[in-house]
């Protein structure tokens, strides 16, 4: 089991040197990392038949032009790459071709023939299938019944049953038809958005994002999975941001920049760093870790926190201890579900123990405050969901900024809120951290979630705050403002600050963490000093291993 | 497929048509009902539109009429701004009733200007205090707000039947189920308006009423407590976040609008009956709702929704008095209205698309933008 586990984290690794050899400038990355023969990179396309192409497409919403004279195409049994900023258009693009929305103008030729593709339906039909990054699935119900409701109606549940579990064989996809939902993965969970796409016989399959969610494991058996489509003949459009990726699994990609096409390259012959500045349009800027005061004041210490699962599907935490000092950013690093959301509730304070002596701001006992108590002390937060935690999406930056600056001074007089004032600290938040706005009032739903990200963490930054605690922070998130945020937050611990960091991307923790701790099943491992610490090392110990300085109950 | 997709944004024009087109349609509607039914439609639309309002002292009767919806509603929009759905306005008018009534009818030798205050904090009390039976409920056993709300409704209702039955029954009523008279301190006092007079039933309580409204929309779009209202009612998880309390708002919301309830019931008996007696609401309680809907949960708008409300009211009786027209009728035309004006305020707020289910879809849009 050990063993099986440490060769996915060592396949993982070699699928994603181009990244690292584009950012990881602190430190040479591992042994790993120069193995980096990349894995069975798809051929260009051996039978040339177009299947889509698009041409001269325009899109606007108002003023603001989302695809301008957008043209691309895709050939039978492909794996194409979208590869964009978050807000340069991809989105958009996609869905035209789903038949969510109509271009302005332009053409959608499908197998050579002109198209307008009036909804999803339609799609479905001319055998285009989407897995959406946000899966509608019912929770409740097994992968079958779920499976059946996106069908049309008159296939029988077993049948169906029978079915899922072929195709599941075929192509290596492991889903159990009779499983309930609420008990997979979030990467089984998309394994079966895939499936229910597959059952409609797809010949062009879309899908949006797909590896944010998944840990290098996962990602790794969706490579194999898209792989083997590809081999029988279903085109792959693939839309991402990460580079690493869209080097490992296609040959083709299509950039897109600020709604324009910038060009369709090949994938081989360009450099992480080239794909970067196609998308980001100027040169990409390297984070450069310092080193930390290795004597720096303890700001923030906890101290034996455990709590009950909050809900049955939930991790209990475990005796947790850490200690932030100032100027240093320190990394939880762990897959998913191993007790990040429940760790981070109780230092936002949305959970409280009930004993005393757990959590500590610069030796003040503040186990029992409530948020905004805490971030009056002087702790910012920046929860993993941007969209109902972070941030209301029904509601405009500004409310959106009074959400965690309500507490502090000048906001409120006498139970009123200062109106003016609110408007200017989110307008100068937005301006700091490059927040692009579709318009001054806009909501919040309007942002893409790399700008509604940069907001959520510079509204945190803003203030600065004594001690940062930041989940995820670049999930789901560009390359481009992933790199604004990590530099944001090298920044302000390089100012004395200290910074906690949830994350798993292992890429960002090696990037950017001084001391590194594992959470896993609960457990939090201790702290490890960043340099000279392995990847292999951090590996085992988010698979639960105990070797080295293990997490021991 | 019919779908409702939500409009990008609203242009003025749209906002400023529906509620026009939706009260052409009504009338067409009306007509072609009227007309079958035997009525003149023109004599018919007249009696429900026109002839209520037709005399200054009538549009002074509609604001009266107004009063305890624009009352309630306004506390009501605090509940369902913050996803609490309190369904039991219409007892905690009859609390706030019976406990104002209990200060005019116990301490009958106040002077005025003890009197009135006494009253609408009593009222507030008791509205109040029947809103926190289902707050306290929810927050402690996680019960369900509508169920117990709406329950309590028919306790509130019985509570006053037999309180005015025995109690408080007044000796010199012949048997009736009434209570004494108030004392001249004890009633809202109608407005005199300098060179007019008198203007129909209008009283201090529909300057009182305005006035709340108002006050409404400043704490929710203005204060701190507003935001906490309106971000547990859009994200509670980011209200927790903020620091922001369920429970508190919970109760703070059932609060509000009990409270306004109860003073709703206060003014209600004051201004116009003088007594406690069984019936002293005419489902102003349940009728509030719509009126907070149709104002889109805006207390600005709810001075406007309750006029509208009103207007529907009286047409329907000025239509049974002059036609003879059933009471049936009548109230099937006020749904009409009211079915035409939410239907208009969600045409305004969506756009329709109907997909047929083959590939060849035609795209109906009512107003696509």
């Amino acid at each position: 089991m050990l063993l099986f586990f440490f060769e996915q984290v060592q396949t993982a690794a070699a699928l994603r040197p181009h990244l690292s050899e584009a950012f990881m400038t602190a430190r040479p990355r591992t042994k790993t990392s120069t193995n980096s023969a990349k894995k069975a990179v798809v051929a260009a396309p051996t039978h040339q038949t177009l299947l889509l192409n698009a041409s001269g497409i325009v899109k606007r919403f108002g003023n603001f032009t989302a695809n301008d004279d957008v043209s691309f195409s895709i050939y039978e049994g492909e794996i194409h790459a979208l590869l964009g900023e978050n807000g340069a258009g991809k989105s958009t693009f996609v869905k035209m071709v789903y038949g969510l929305m109509q271009p302005d103008s332009g053409v959608l030729e499908w197998r050579g023939q002109p198209v307008t593709i009036t909804g999803p339906q339609h799609a479905r039909d001319m055998g285009i299938g989407m897995v959406f990054q946000h899966f509608s699935l019912f929770q409740a119900l097994t992968v079958a019944e779920n499976i059946q409701l996106a069908l049309p109606a008159g296939e029988s549940l077993s049948g169906l049953s029978d079915r899922v579990r072929r195709m599941s064989a075929e192509y290596g996809i492991g889903v159990d038809p009779d499983a309930r939902v609420h008990n997979l993965s979030v990467g089984q969970q998309q394994r079966v958005e895939i499936m229910r796409c597959l059952l409609q016989n797809p010949s062009l399959l879309i899908m949006d994002e797909p590896t944010s969610v998944l840990t290098p494991q996962e990602t790794d058996q969706l490579f194999d999975v898209l792989r083997r489509f590809s081999d029988s003949g279903v085109a792959i459009l693939f839309i991402s941001h990460k580079l690493d990726e869209i080097r490992a699994l296609t040959s083709r990609a299509t950039v897109l920049r600020r709604g324009i096409n910038v060009g369709t390259v090949d994938t081989d012959t360009r450099s992480a760093r080239q794909l970067a500045e196609m998308m980001v349009g100027e040169m990409v800027g390297d984070v450069a870790r310092n080193t930390a005061p290795s004597d720096g004041d303890v700001l923030l210490e906890i101290s034996h926190l455990s709590r009950p699962r909050p809900t049955q599907f939930a991790t209990p935490l475990r005796k947790i201890s850490l200690q932030a000092r100032q100027g240093e950013i320190l990394a939880i690093a762990g897959i998913a579900g191993n007790g990040q959301d429940e760790l981070m509730e109780a230092m936002i304070g949305e959970w409280r123990a009930e004993s005393d002596g757990i959590i500590f701001l610069k030796g003040l006992d503040i186990t029992h405050a409530g948020p905004a108590v805490r971030r009056n002390a002087g702790i910012g937060f920046v929860p993993e969901e941007r969209n109902g935690h972070a941030a209301v999406p029904t509601m405009s930056l500004a409310e959106n900024n009074l959400l965690t600056s309500h507490s502090l001074d000048g906001a409120v007089k006498n139970g009123v809120i200062d109106d003016d004032a609110m408007r200017q600290a989110a307008a100068d938040v937005a301006t700091a951290f490059d927040v692009r706005l579709p318009n001054e009032n806009s909501l919040a739903s309007a942002l893409s979630g790399g700008n509604l990200q940069k907001f959520v963490v510079g509204r945190e930054i803003a203030k600065s705050p004594e001690v940062l605690i930041v989940s995820q922070p670049t999930w789901g998130v560009d390359v481009g403002a992933a790199m604004f945020i990590r530099s944001a937050m090298l920044e302000l611990a390089a100012k004395g600050s200290a910074v906690v960091m949830i994350s798993q991307d292992l890429e960002e923790v090696f990037m950017i963490a001084h001391r590194i701790a594992v959470l896993y099943d609960g457990h939090l491992s201790a702290a490890m000093d960043a340099t000279g610490l392995t990847a292999e090392k951090v590996g085992l110990l988010m698979g639960g291993s105990a070797a080295g300085k293990g997490p021991d109950a | 497929m019919i779908s409702l997709i939500p409009r990008k944004d609203i242009p003025l024009a749209l906002t400023v048509m529906t509620p026009i087109i939706a009260i052409a349609l009504t009338l067409i509607v009306g007509a072609i009902i009227f007309a079958t039914l035997g009525y003149d439609p023109l004599q018919a639309l007249y009696q429900f539109f026109i002839a209520p309002v037709s005399r200054p002292d009538q549009i002074g009767d509609l604001f009266v009429k107004a009063c305890p919806l624009i009352i309630i509603a306004s506390g009501l929009v605090f509940c369902y701004r913050a996803n609490v759905w309190n369904i039991g306005a219409e007892g905690q008018l009859i609390l706030g009733a019976v406990f104002a009534g209990y200060v005019a009818l116990t301490f009958p030798g106040l002077p005025g200007w003890a009197m009135m205050p006494l009253m609408v904090i009593a009222g507030m009390i008791g509205g109040l205090l029947w809103a926190m039976i289902p707050a306290l409920l929810k927050t402690r056993f996680n019960t369900n707000e509508i169920l117990v709300s709406l329950m309590l409704t028919y306790v509130a209702a019985l509570l006053i039947d037999w309180i005015v039955r025995g109690p408080w029954r007044d000796p010199m009523s012949f048997g009736f189920p009434l209570t004494k008279m108030y004392e001249d301190a004890a009633l809202i006092s109608r407005i005199e308006l300098p060179g007019i007079g008198y203007l129909g039933q209008l009283h201090w309580g529909v300057v009182g009423a305005l006035l709340l409204a108002v006050g409404a929309w400043f704490v929710l779009s203005r204060m701190l407590v507003g935001f906490q209202v309106k971000v547990m009612g859009a994200a509670p998880r980011a209200g927790r976040f903020a620091g922001f309390s369920p429970s508190f708002v919970t109760v703070m919301v059932l609060g509000i609008s009990g409270a306004a309830a109860g003073v709703a019931g206060m003014v209600e008996v004051s201004a116009n009956i003088g007594q406690l007696q069984p019936d002293i609401s005419f489902g102003y309680g349940f009728t509030a709702i719509i009126v907070a809907f149709l104002a889109r949960l805006n207390p600005l708008a709810v001075i406007g929704a309750g006029l509208v409300v009103a207007l529907a009211e009286l047409g329907g009786d000025s239509a049974q008095i002059a036609l003879g027209m059933p009471k049936v009728v009548t109230g099937v035309f006020k749904g009409i209205l009211l079915f035409m004006l939410l239907a208009g305020e969600t045409f305004n707020r969506f756009h329709v698309e109907i997909r047929l289910p083959k590939s060849a879809a035609t795209k109906v849009s009512a107003g696509q933008n």
